[in-house]
C-alpha cells in the first residue's frame, strides 16, 4: 500500500510528466490559457491516463508477452489507447451527456498524446503490475492537473500584466513554465524509487 | 533463423487482428450509441416559448432551435421576450443581444380580439392560430380565448374582413399590486404580481 501511494506521489510530483520529463507540453501550452477549459483538460487526461495505464497493461500481458512481440508495443499501445478513448467518447455521448459536454472535446485532443503513450512506455519499462500501472497512470494525471490549473492560472494572470512586447504571448508563457519547471526541481530526491 | 521469421510474422498477425478487432469494436460502438440528433437542439427548444408563431422567419419553434444551432441570431422570438434571449446566451455561452422587435409592441402584454358584431365566421383565423386560442365554426362567430393567445398576431393578416385587433390583456383583479402599500393601510396585506405595463 506504501508502495502504491510512493509510486502516485513520484508521478505526480518528483517526476512530474509536464515539467521534468517534458511530456504532454502541447496540451499544457495550448489549453492553459483559460482555467475552465484547463480543468476540462485535467479530467479528460485524468481518465484517459489511467484507462492508457491499465489497456496498456491489459495488452502486453495478454496479447505482446505471449506472442513474444514487446517489439510492437509501441504500435500496439497507440492502436489499443485510441480504441479505448474512442470507445468510451462515444459511449459517454450516449450515457452521459453532461460528462460528455464537459470532457467531450477534449477526449479525442489527447488520445494519442505523448503523455498518454508515455505512461503506457514507462509502465512497461519499470514492470509494473496491474495495480501499480493504474496508480501510476492516476499520479501521472495528478501531476499533470495539478501543473496545469497552476499554470492556467498564471495565464489568466499574465493576460492583464505589463509585459514588455517582445516577451508577450508564448514568450512569457514559456519562461514562466520553465520556472515552474526549476520549482518542481525541489521534489527530486524527495523519494527514492 | 525460422524462429526470427515465426515471430515476425506472429506479430504482424497480432497487430492486424488487435487493429480489426479495434475497428469491429467501434463500428459496433457506432452504431450501438448513435445519437439521434443534436442535444443542443433539445436544450434550446425546450427555452423557445412553443408559440409556434413563426415570427423568427422560421415555421416554428423547432425549425428556430436548429437554426440556432446552426448559428442563427437568437433574439428573432418576440414572444419569448427580452428573457429568453438571456436564457439562449447563457446556454450556449454567447453575449445577450438586445430582442429584434419593435419595442412599443414587444413591451405591451398583448392579445387579439375578435370584433365580434363583424366577424363573418369564414374561421381562417383559426387555421392561422398556431395555440389553438380560437373557438368558433364556420358560419358562426368566433373568439379568443385571452388565456390561450400569446400575441403572436398571426390571425390578423388572414382575416378577410379586417375584424381582428390587438389589444392590452386585461389583468385579472387578483393580479394588481397596490402601488404604495406603505401609505394604505388597508393594502399592506394585499399581494398580487406586479401589473404588466
Amino acid at each position: 500500500m506504501t508502495e502504491l501511494g510512493l509510486i502516485i506521489v513520484s508521478a505526480a510530483l518528483v517526476n512530474n510528466f509536464v515539467l521534468v520529463q517534458f511530456l504532454g507540453l502541447c496540451p499544457f501550452m495550448g489549453v492553459s490559457s483559460r482555467l475552465d477549459s484547463a480543468l476540462g483538460m485535467s479530467l479528460a487526461t485524468a481518465f484517459v491516463l489511467t484507462l492508457s495505464s491499465v489497456v496498456a497493461y491489459a495488452i502486453q500481458s495478454l496479447l505482446l508477452i505471449p506472442l513474444d512481440a514487446m517489439w510492437l508495443k509501441t504500435l500496439a499501445f497507440i492502436v489499443a489507447i485510441a480504441v479505448a478513448v474512442q470507445f468510451t467518447e462515444l459511449a459517454l455521448k450516449k450515457t452521459s451527456p453532461l460528462l460528455h459536454a464537459v470532457l467531450g472535446i477534449y477526449l479525442p485532443l489527447i488520445t494519442t498524446n505523448c503523455a498518454v503513450l508515455g505512461v503506457a512506455l514507462l509502465n512497461t519499462n519499470r514492470a509494473h503490475s496491474l495495480a501499480e500501472s493504474a496508480f501510476y497512470g492516476v499520479g501521472a494525471a495528478l501531476g499533470f492537473s495539478l501543473v496545469l490549473i497552476l499554470f492556467s492560472g498564471v495565464r489568466e494572470r499574465l493576460a492583464f500584466a505589463d509585459i514588455p512586447t517582445p516577451f508577450a504571448g508564448a514568450s512569457i508563457a514559456l519562461i514562466t513554465a520553465g520556472f515552474m519547471a526549476l520549482a518542481f526541481m525541489g521534489f527530486s530526491g524527495m523519494i527514492r524509487l | 533463423m525460422s524462429a526470427n521469421w515465426l515471430n515476425l510474422v506472429l506479430g504482424a498477425l497480432a497487430l492486424t487482428g488487435l487493429t480489426f478487432a479495434g475497428g469491429i469494436l467501434l463500428s459496433f460502438a457506432v452504431r450501438h450509441f448513435r445519437v439521434d440528433g443534436n442535444p443542443l437542439v433539445d436544450s434550446i427548444d425546450a427555452i423557445l416559448p412553443q408559440t409556434q408563431c413563426g415570427q423568427c422567419g422560421h415555421p416554428g419553434c423547432r425549425p428556430y432551435a436548429e437554426a440556432i444551432a446552426g448559428g442563427e441570431l437568437i433574439n428573432r422570438c418576440p414572444p419569448g421576450g427580452q428573457d429568453t434571449v438571456d436564457r439562449l446566451a447563457e446556454l450556449l455561452g454567447v453575449d445577450s443581444l438586445p430582442l429584434d422587435a419593435d419595442p412599443e409592441t414587444a413591451a405591451i402584454d398583448q392579445v387579439a380580439l375578435i370584433i365580434e358584431e363583424d366577424c363573418i365566421g369564414c374561421t381562417k383565423c383559426i387555421q392561422a392560430c398556431p395555440v389553438d386560442a380560437i373557438l368558433g365554426a364556420a358560419k358562426l362567430m368566433h373568439t379568443v380565448l385571452p388565456d390561450l393567445c400569446t400575441g403572436c398576431d398571426l390571425c390578423i393578416a388572414p382575416c378577410p374582413v379586417d375584424c381582428i385587433e390587438m389589444v392590452p390583456r386585461t389583468m385579472a383583479p387578483n393580479t394588481w399590486t397596490p402601488l404604495a402599500p406603505e401609505i394604505i393601510s388597508s393594502d399592506r396585506t394585499t399581494t398580487g404580481v406586479a401589473l404588466h405595463v
